[in-house]
């Protein structure tokens, strides 16, 4: 098994999910710069946070024309598994390969802080190795973090249920007060139809340390390696 | 009365968001492009307000003097 | 040279160069200066390049210790060894002037200056810390609103640079007093982590070396920007203000990158920033460094835009460039390295034999100066010193209620919790922060090194403008206290120096004063000053800013059980106070928020009795004894107290019995006696925690117990009670709702 971080100018958290796809899950995993072209050798393909291009223009807007995205579409299109964090959510919607967009946030501020997330659906390869209703506690960091999408979208999104994740209190309610940057109907990440592509605003990668306070994230990359790991040897 | 607004980065102020659009642009097949700016545009219903009024609040409040021009047109 | 204005003495006073100094240029260089050269003299003796007024008070900080692996003042940053062979480079510096004029910009380019000046040593940046100082943000009045303006405008500066370029900005202070109206203060930290053998020199050593120019192009950004730091802010210079630099963090970001992996190479003979004096000083100060000459020819230089004189190249203050002096026959590993980040960069000129520094334009001479002198010989003044009055001591003050005066305390900025600020910042990049800000130290992971570091800023103005000696003792002490109560033993400090204008002779004393203080507090603490910065002409229309010496102090924790914070955890656990009940009510929060008085004496600092503290508290804290330690700072024990209730996720109670005493109620709660520490333990630990203290001679007493919902203090007969859900309500939205009014 082999995992891909991809690096695209202004990449931040590249690092961090590096070391904990192969430090904290012991995971072979390669940096790949943004000018490469080919990403046939990986079988997990990670786009990390930061600020590709210093999100100007708009989140993601230039990184999805970098050389490397082609082959992501390409790997997305096969089937291989995708996973876009923060700045890698919003170039995965830049690049079409999740619907909806991120805007700035309803405050106009930054926010960076842990959060409740409720585990909406489990019948998926980023979300196996937990239960429906878990409530995870991940860091976010962002600025443009909020949710948008037409109401057919949304209604599609529900009805396939490739809502994974949505904001809540600690009691697990996805209330007005617990949605940190007015996403449509507090959502924190969501797949693509297919279930191999999922992005999500907060920040799985930085809650794999327990002296960091929170090991939750851990269970996202569990549950896809334990997805790969049971594909690879049927 | 529409009252546009247009505000850019000063001649002189680096604008690193037009820098970064120009270079994506050189990449994307036209090396041509010399030179981008990125501004506001804002479009102002009123009625009835004076014009030093409106350049007052165009210099005070929709652009940052310091490394912004702007400009104002009356329809 | 054509359409160069003539030397004239106007235009020498103009670039702030006295006669006498002009004399002594004219002696450097055996004729009358041109046009470029008086400009890159004026930058390069400027205070803000040269410290010529406060070189003399600053060769009185102890430099050395035995980690120190580059002493403050040889380089950019300091070196400090943290062992198995890993090291930290951290350095404090100002953007005041610019702040005050585009408050986002200003602070911005302040945090992408102190970056640049730690990766140029080799080291990776890993975390970032400020300390801000405005004036009052509650309120209506104009000046109030300025004062928000400006807060806010530095925190989402500072937001924007280090979120973007991906260093988190993890702790530090504000403050909010009447004295920064109108000049704020914004200080910013960086430090970074590196191999022993990756230090790298901003020495041009090697001649025939070539020097390259890598970065953003060069603008009329900041001209003069340096020059503009040294002098006082009036209207007038509002109005002259120079072009604002603007920072791009995302351009910093990919020279970061490609710096560090050009230096990984070996190919890099010397490396130096371009900060305040742009190309001017990055030259002079190679070739001094290196005993050489450099000679460039501007015409090579990347520009921004067209028609730029040599004057206005060798003063732009455009962000984000570097200068490297690369080893012969590597200048392809340049390249490629800079074409892959796609980063311009330019051959700009050579290593020479001759000591001179030499500007070339088109392959004329531009300006030709002997590079040490103009880098090392700039004039040095020892400027008149007269003590101000010592602060009269309080005799008798009013009595307020002590329930609602803990409230009104809570509320003011200063002490409310600074959540609308850190909550800008992202603090958790790099994944390594181990303690969120609102402790009394951040506590950072550098997991290449495996090492946990602490660090913390800390300054009590209102201490130093009532007693600036002593006041700056008590910043070291608070510094190195609120390591201990993270569980950390002290390395070293880096110090930023504001004050008003030295021309004032109360304003100078106060600087020698402060500088004093600190060197003895330092050496009292086996912490070297590993490098810093020094603002003058701090001043508004109301006068001088309260003086600042900030200190910022980086300490090391041994392994991760010893990790402290500051709230408390478990409902029955035993509240234990270190150091006794205090009683000195001169300078304290209480007087000035509640009575609204700025006076007093101080408290003052037994330095012995201090570090005997930190000493008894950290072997508590080894034995696995402490499960929160809080230091007792502004507001004093009452404040101390509820603050190890509510800055925790889940405010909880405590139920806390003093029993009687000769104090006035307000006297004991709020007093800002030194050397004081609360600690909880679990209640079986109690009885041994107090006797290890006590055996060690530090006077240690039980005073209650956590647990409920309410805050409930009794001494001398009275008791106070405060549902802790109120007072974390009031503390952790004062500043939102200041800034939302």
């Amino acid at each position: 098994m082999k995992a891909a971080v991809i690096r695209f100018p202004g990449s931040n958290c590249d690092q961090d999910c590096f070391i904990a796809l192969s430090e904290v899950l012991g995971v072979e995993t390669h940096y790949v710069w943004h000018k490469e072209t080919s990403l046939d050798a990986f079988d997990l393909i990670v786009l990390p946070g930061g600020f590709s291009y210093g999100d100007y223009l708009r989140c993601g807007a230039i990184a999805r024309f970098s050389p490397v995205m082609q082959s992501v579409v390409d790997a997305a299109k096969q089937g291989k598994a995708v996973l876009g964090i923060c700045n890698g959510f919003q170039i995965l919607c830049e690049a079409h390969l999740l619907p909806g967009t991120l805007v700035r946030n309803q405050s106009l501020h930054f926010i960076c802080e842990h959060r409740r997330l409720r585990v909406e659906n489990i019948d998926t390869p980023w979300t196996c190795a937990t239960w429906t209703g878990t409530l995870l506690n991940i860091p976010i960091a962002h600025g443009e973090g909020c949710y948008v999408a037409d109401d057919a979208t949304l209604l599609e999104l529900n009805a396939h249920r490739q809502i994974l994740l949505r904001y809540t209190d600690e009691n697990g309610a996805a209330t007005a007060a617990a949605n940190p940057n007015g996403s449509a109907q507090n959502i924190a990440g969501i797949c693509n139809r297919a279930r191999n592509v999922f992005g999500l605003m907060p920040h799985p990668e930085r809650a794999c340390d327990p002296r960091l306070g929170s090991t939750d994230g851990k269970v996202i990359f569990e549950s896809i390696l334990a997805t790969l790991g049971a594909r690879k040897a049927a | 009365m529409k009252a546009k607004v247009i505000v850019m980065p000063k001649q002189s102020v680096l604008d690193p968001q037009g820098v970064a659009v120009r270079d994506a642009m050189h990449h994307h097949g036209l090396p041509q492009v010399k030179s981008v700016r990125i501004g506001k545009f804002m479009e102002i219903e009123v009625e009835g307000a004076d014009e030093a009024k409106l350049h007052e609040i165009c210099r005070d409040l929709l652009s940052n003097p310091v490394i912004e021009d702007y400009r104002l047109e009356l329809q | 040279m054509t359409n160069e204005p003539a030397i004239t003495p106007d235009l020498i006073a103009k670039h702030g160069i006295t006669p006498d100094e002009y004399e002594r240029i004219k002696s450097i260089l055996g004729r009358e200066p041109n046009f470029t050269e008086l400009g890159i003299f004026s930058v390069m003796w400027s205070e803000h390049c040269s410290y010529k007024n406060s070189k003399p008070e600053l060769r009185k900080f102890p430099t050395d210790g035995p980690g120190v692996l580059v002493k403050a003042g040889e380089e950019n940053a300091g070196v400090i060894d943290i062992g198995d062979g890993w090291a930290i480079a951290f350095k404090m510096e100002s953007h005041n002037h610019p702040s005050a004029i585009e408050p986002f910009q200003g602070a911005a380019t302040g945090v992408g200056g102190i970056i640049r000046d730690i990766f140029t040593m080799g080291a990776r940046p890993v975390f970032s810390l400020n300390s801000l100082r405005f004036g009052e943000i509650c309120g209506d009045s104009a000046g109030v609103k300025t004062n928000r303006r400006l807060f806010a405008g530095v925190v989402a500066g500072i937001a924007h640079y280090g979120n973007c370029i991906g260093i988190p900005t993890i702790g530090g202070e504000i403050y909010f007093d009447e004295s920064y109206e109108g000049n704020p203060l914004v200080n910013v930290f960086c430090l970074g982590v590196l191999r022993h053998e990756q230090i790298a020199r901003g020495a041009a050593k090697g001649i025939g070396n070539p020097v390259f120019y890598v970065g953003a192009e060069t603008g009329r950004d900041g001209l003069a920007g340096a020059a503009f730091a040294s002098r006082e802010l009036t209207e007038e210079s509002k109005q002259d203000r120079p072009a604002v630099q603007v920072g791009d963090p995302f351009k910093e970001k990919l020279l970061l990158e490609a710096c560090l992996e050009l230096l990984e190479t070996g190919c890099v003979a010397g490396i130096q920033d371009m900060g305040a004096a742009g190309l001017t000083c990055s030259t002079c100060e190679t070739a001094s460094r290196g005993g050489t000459g450099v000679e460039i020819d501007l015409a090579k230089v990347p520009k921004r835009e067209t028609s730029m004189t040599p004057y206005e190249i060798m003063l732009s203050e455009s962000q984000e460039r570097m200068l490297i002096i690369v080893k012969k026959g590597h200048e392809q590993t340049v390249r490629d390295i800079f074409e892959k980040w796609d980063l311009p960069y330019a051959e700009v000129g050579v290593v020479k034999d001759d000591g001179m520094m030499r500007v070339l334009d088109g392959g004329k001479v531009a300006a030709e100066i002997p590079a040490s002198k103009l880098a090392d010989d700039a004039p040095i003044y020892v400027r008149d010193a007269k003590p101000k009055s010592p602060a009269k001591p309080l005799q008798d003050w009013p009595e307020a209620d002590s329930h609602s005066a803990l409230l009104q305390l809570l509320l003011h900025p200063t002490i409310a919790s600074k959540n609308w600020v850190y909550r800008q910042y992202d603090h958790m990049v790099r994944a390594g922060t181990c303690v969120l800000p609102g402790s009394d130290a951040a506590v950072f992971l550098v997991r290449e090194a495996n090492k946990i570091l602490a660090a913390t800023s800390d300054c009590n103005a209102l201490y130093c403008a009532l007693d600036p000696r002593e006041g700056a003792k008590i910043a070291v002490a608070e510094a190195a206290r609120n390591l201990a109560c993270s569980g950390a033993v002290p390395l070293a400090v880096t110090d930023n120096l504001n004050f008003g204008n030295p021309h004032k002779p109360e304003n100078f004393w106060q600087l020698r004063e402060c500088v004093e203080g600190l060197a003895e507090g330092c050496r009292v603490f086996n912490t070297p000053v590993t490098g810093g910065n020094v603002s003058l002409y701090n001043e508004n229309p109301g006068g001088a800013i309260d003086p600042t010496p900030t200190v910022g102090m980086v300490g090391l924790i041994e392994n991760e059980k010893q990790i402290t914070t500051q709230f408390f955890k478990d409902a029955g656990d035993a509240i234990i106070l270190l150091g006794g009940f205090g009683s000195e009510m001169g300078a304290t929060q209480y007087l000035k928020i509640v009575h609204g008085k700025k006076e007093g004496t101080p408290p003052r600092i037994d330095f012995d009795r201090e570090r005997a503290l930190h000493d008894s508290l950290r072997s508590l804290i080894r034995s696995g004894l402490v499960k929160s330690a809080h230091d007792c700072s502004e507001g004093g024990l009452a404040v101390a107290l509820a603050e190890c209730c509510i800055s925790r996720e889940k405010p909880i109670g405590a139920e806390i019995d003093f029993g009687a005493t000769d104090l006035r109620l307000d006297q004991l709660l709020f007093n800002e006696s030194q050397s004081r520490i609360v600690i909880s333990v679990s209640k079986t630990n109690a009885a041994a925690a107090v006797a290890l203290c006590e055996w060690r001679g530090i006077p240690a007493r039980r005073i209650g117990t956590v647990g409920g919902r309410e805050l409930q203090l009794r001494a001398n007969g009275t008791s106070l009670l405060w549902p802790v859900d109120d007072l974390h309500r009031a503390w952790y939205s004062a500043i939102r709702n200041c800034m939302t009014e």
